[in-house]
């Protein structure tokens, strides 16, 4: 007969612990699991993706119910355990009770609520679960003022999810910098003006005194007399052990439950593991020691002898757009000596403490990409004596090796430390990949790495690459979408070697699982056909996305903004009068200058687009595809004309390629920048292709960034003459419109590709950079043509209002 | 009672497509399939307002254009993990033309 195991708390250490239980002895045991919230397991550390508003629940659940029926496990969720009878081995609810052999109590944390006046006022919130996570979603943040109260790892992911929900937050922290815990000072800092460059108010050394408010939360009020206008309090001061179930057993509870190596509490049938159990005076709320605790009882539970022995941890933030890396003890000390690197500039800031030629923390902030490096070196108390000069530097640099990107993961043995929370090493990576493993799912799959929090994802890849080899890139890609197992890259190769010439022919014969395709798929393949068949293909304008079919671009209350093109950012006063007329004439509630060097016109009706195109175009404005996956702007500086730096004719240079590239579509939008001198008044550093002009010619340089990411441009070529600075570019467009796969903007294809790669195509092979020049010429025959002036004649005009008006009938 | 209306020719709908009936109660968008069938949703998207009529349409689907909540056409019930309703109202296609059941259009209240 199966013996009967209950479990209290559904959370991700017991979870674990089942899956280590049902892979290793799946009929041992009857399984109860009770859970106080009305659900299974799911992952904690995704909340903050679910509050910012990047993933939703169903994403994050690790446990469904087919999950818990196939290992035949009885779910009682919401129904809590009141009380354990020892004597009789039961554990009893409200509802019911059930018989236990072995019980485990995962009852988790329960937040910190500090006692001030006020707390209990509603819009008071704690940030621990869904429920939490939710309320704070259902408040509707956005444009509200929240406090955070706790500037520590929880409560930083709390603000910056509601930040992205448009809340104005603000963060009180007790101490002198935030994430004290993890980070120095100068760390802290850096983190702060991450936070504060994204609207998020920051006070620290701030004690928090009361909530102010009558019927609801209004404000907190500081020791220091500073108050906040606050909607919304949310509390993350901190997490206590979720104990009292243990208490009312009469089990021995220290700050946690007390537990032995084993895991096995003061009652020999009573087991605990996760937030709630203390272990040799430890607590822990990391992911990482939880998931050993979890293996440990697995074995505990078979009857086999395992002991839990916790290890440091390294933490990083969960935040997009802040990196950080912390592990082990940075405090400084007497013998302690710092190694430290910093780069103002770019905002990094890297600290190894050594102790005896041994690494003994590691703060590392902007650029974390040698972290597990470092953290291995840690772990393993490797004397860096030897290293030591150009240690900060990372594995790339050790030895003299040129910096290569597969160098640090090369460089790695097998047993250092790829994904913290499930205590993944690289050898485990590279069996898995060997076994076939061969994309980033199945490796998921069978060694979790990278299955929790995510962050190290993009090191995964690498040790899959360094592992696959030249494998990785053809094997890796897994579908462009749910209607095709065949990614991007296999598609476009298709369309090309099959011949296939409409959407329709793709779907069929690529074998579409849907019918019509989806809204992810058809405007990828609308570019991809259009982009490999100029003169044949016929552009499907219903695949396209709202703003390209529209030639405008929609905003959030469905009226349209209008961005005529102005060529190089060069206009003239009759321009500026028919912009002002339309503006005038169509009561445009909004006109704003772009960055782009241009003007929109922001709040038009649809069924007044086209009118309003004709007027413009009467005035020879023509569309400025401020809404394409296409050319966008030139934007230039005055140039050698005007300024009196100036070394070329910068702004003739953007007009002539605005000119020449005007109505392409490329994979994502392509912006330019040309600047007349070095002291770059056009910002063509940052562009997707920018020319930087000197005396002796024209410094082209790609791949830059300016939005979600920043990333200078990489130097392409120089050239002392204009027309090959022009068919430079227009080759570098063209190669990036038949390689890139859809909505990669350049720097990101380029990273794929390499920047050799492309050189060697556009600059090197002058045969090659002419017959590419030539097919862009082509298919510019097609595409180079106003789509307003398409638009606005009266036989099309009537089709951008209603096609009938109901509202006397519906009247009657 | 049903009332169906004219309210216009097929090919006044782009396939794959969608045109708008302007109503008391706001618009109702009409759309048309690749096979010629024909749907008629509220134009206004449960999560932020959205105007479905500018949605991609795939299948009996549709997109809204702000968020990519895909909607079905037959129910008018939110797809996948997102959870909305529109209105749907009866429409058909006879002799090319499309007839739209004006009875089941929200009314203005009685003056």
């Amino acid at each position: 007969m199966k013996k009967k195991l209950v479990i209290i708390g559904a959370g991700m250490a017991s979870g674990r612990m089942l899956e280590h239980l049902f892979d290793a002895a799946p009929d041992l045991y009857d399984v109860t699991l009770f859970n106080e919230e009305p659900r299974g397991n799911y992952n904690r550390l995704m909340l903050s993706p679910v509050l910012s508003g990047e993933k939703t629940y169903e994403e994050i659940v690790t446990h469904d119910a087919d999950w818990y029926e196939a290992h035949g496990v009885t779910c009682r969720f919401g129904e809590p355990v009141v009380r354990i009878d020892r004597e009789a081995k039961v554990v009893r609810t409200n509802q019911g009770s059930a018989e236990y052999d072995a019980l485990v109590i995962a009852t988790g944390s329960a937040p910190f609520i500090i006692p001030v006046v006020g707390k209990e006022l509603p819009g008071v919130v704690t940030y621990r679960d869904l429920e939490d996570t939710n309320a704070m979603i259902e408040a509707g943040v956005a444009g509200k003022d929240t406090v955070v109260i706790g500037g520590g790892l929880l409560g930083l992911e709390a603000a910056a999810g509601m930040a992205a929900r448009g809340a104005n937050v603000t963060v009180i922290h007790l101490m002198g910098h935030l994430m004290e815990r993890q980070l120095d000072p100068a760390a802290g800092y850096l983190l702060r003006k991450d936070l504060e460059s994204r609207g998020i108010k920051v006070h620290c050394e701030g004690a928090t005194k009361a909530i102010l408010g009558h019927e609801r939360a209004e404000a907190v009020l500081l020791e220091d007399g500073t108050v906040y206008p606050a909607d919304l309090v949310c509390m993350a001061v901190g997490i206590r052990p979720e104990t009292r179930i243990a208490v009312d057993a009469k089990l021995e509870v220290e700050r946690g439950i007390t537990v032995d190596d084993s895991m096995r509490t003061t009652d020999p049938s009573i087991f605990a593991l996760g937030e709630c159990v203390e272990h040799r005076q430890q607590l822990f709320g990391l992911v990482a020691p939880l998931y050993d605790q979890a293996k440990v009882l697995a074995k505990t539970l078979q009857g086999e002898a395992a002991e839990f022995r916790p290890v440091q941890t390294a933490t990083k933030l969960k935040v997009t757009g802040c990196d950080l890396f912390s592990a082990g003890d940075f405090a400084e000390g007497e013998g302690r000596e710092d190694i430290v690197f910093r780069d103002p500039g770019r905002g990094i800031y890297k600290r190894l403490v050594l102790e005896d030629n041994r690494i003994i923390g590691i703060v590392m902030y902007g650029d974390t990409a040698d972290g597990n490096w470092f953290y291995g070196l840690l772990k393993d108390g490797t004397d860096v004596s030897e290293m030591r000069d150009t240690l900060i530097f990372g594995p790339a640099f050790q030895g003299g090796g040129a910096p290569d990107p597969m160098a640090a993961v090369a460089a790695l043995p097998p047993e250092a430390e790829i994904c913290g929370c499930n205590g993944v090493c690289k050898g485990q990576i590279v069996q898995a990949v060997q076994g076939g493993a061969v994309t980033l799912d199945a490796v998921r799959a069978q060694t979790k790495a990278s299955g929790s929090c995510g962050t190290c994802t993009g090191l995964v890849e690498q040790v899959m690459q360094f592992t696959l080899g030249d494998d990785f890139a053809a094997s890796a890609p897994s579908g462009m979408c749910g209607c095709t197992d065949h990614s991007h890259e296999d598609v476009r190769r298709l369309i090309k070697s099959m011949g296939l010439k409409s959407i329709p022919a793709v779907m069929q014969e690529l074998g579409w699982k849907t019918p019509g395709g989806c809204h992810s798929c058809r405007p990828a393949l609308n570019f991809y056909l259009l982009a490999e068949w100029p003169t044949e293909y016929q552009d499907d304008r219903q695949s396209r996305f709202v703003n390209e079919r529209n030639h405008a671009n929609i905003q959030k209350d469905g009226t349209y903004s209008v961005v005529p093109r102005m060529w190089g950012g060069v206009t003239t006063p009759a321009e500026l009068r028919a912009i002002a007329d339309a503006a005038d004439k169509y009561d445009v509630p909004m006109v704003k200058v772009t960055g782009g060097q241009r003007i929109d016109l922001l709040g038009v009706r649809k069924e007044d687009l086209p009118h309003m195109w004709a007027d413009l175009n009467k005035a020879g404005l023509v569309s400025g595809h401020a809404y394409s996956k296409g050319l966008r702007t030139v934007k230039t500086c005055v140039g050698k004309d005007f300024c009196r730096f100036g070394t070329q004719d910068s702004t003739g240079l953007g007009i002539r390629l605005e000119k020449l590239l005007w109505g392409s579509w490329t994979p994502h939008k392509v912006k330019l920048g040309i600047s007349g001198c070095p002291r770059n008044c056009a910002e063509a550093t940052c562009k997707d292709v920018g020319v930087v002009c000197v005396d002796s010619g024209y410094n082209i340089s790609v791949a830059g960034a300016a939005g979600m990411e920043v990333k200078e441009t990489e130097h392409l070529a120089s050239t002392p003459s204009e027309d090959e600075a022009v068919e430079i570019i227009t080759a570098f467009i063209q190669l990036y419109r038949e390689n890139a796969k859809y909505l990669d903007r350049p720097y990101k294809w380029v990273a794929k590709v390499g920047l050799d790669w492309v050189k060697q195509r556009v600059v090197d092979d002058l045969a090659g950079r002419q017959a590419l020049v030539e097919r862009f010429e082509l298919s510019q025959s097609v595409y180079r043509k106003d789509p307003w002036a398409e638009h606005s004649t009266d036989r099309e005009r009537a089709k951008w209002a209603p096609m009938a008006d109901l509202t006397l009938e519906a009247a009657e | 009672m049903s009332q169906f209306v004219d309210i216009g020719a097929l090919e006044d709908i782009p396939v794959q497509g969608a045109r708008l009936v302007r109503t008391a109660q706001g618009c109702v968008a009409v759309f048309r399939t690749a096979d010629d069938r024909v749907f008629a949703l509220d134009d206004r998207c449960p999560h932020k307002g959205g105007p479905l009529s500018e949605g991609i349409v795939h299948g009996t689907s549709v997109t809204c254009p702000l968020h990519n909540w895909v909607f079905d056409m037959n129910t008018g019930a939110a797809q996948g993990a997102d959870e909305g309703q529109v209105g749907t109202y009866p429409a058909r296609v006879e002799g090319g033309r499309v007839l739209l059941d004006a009875s089941a259009l929200p009314r203005r209240s009685a003056a």
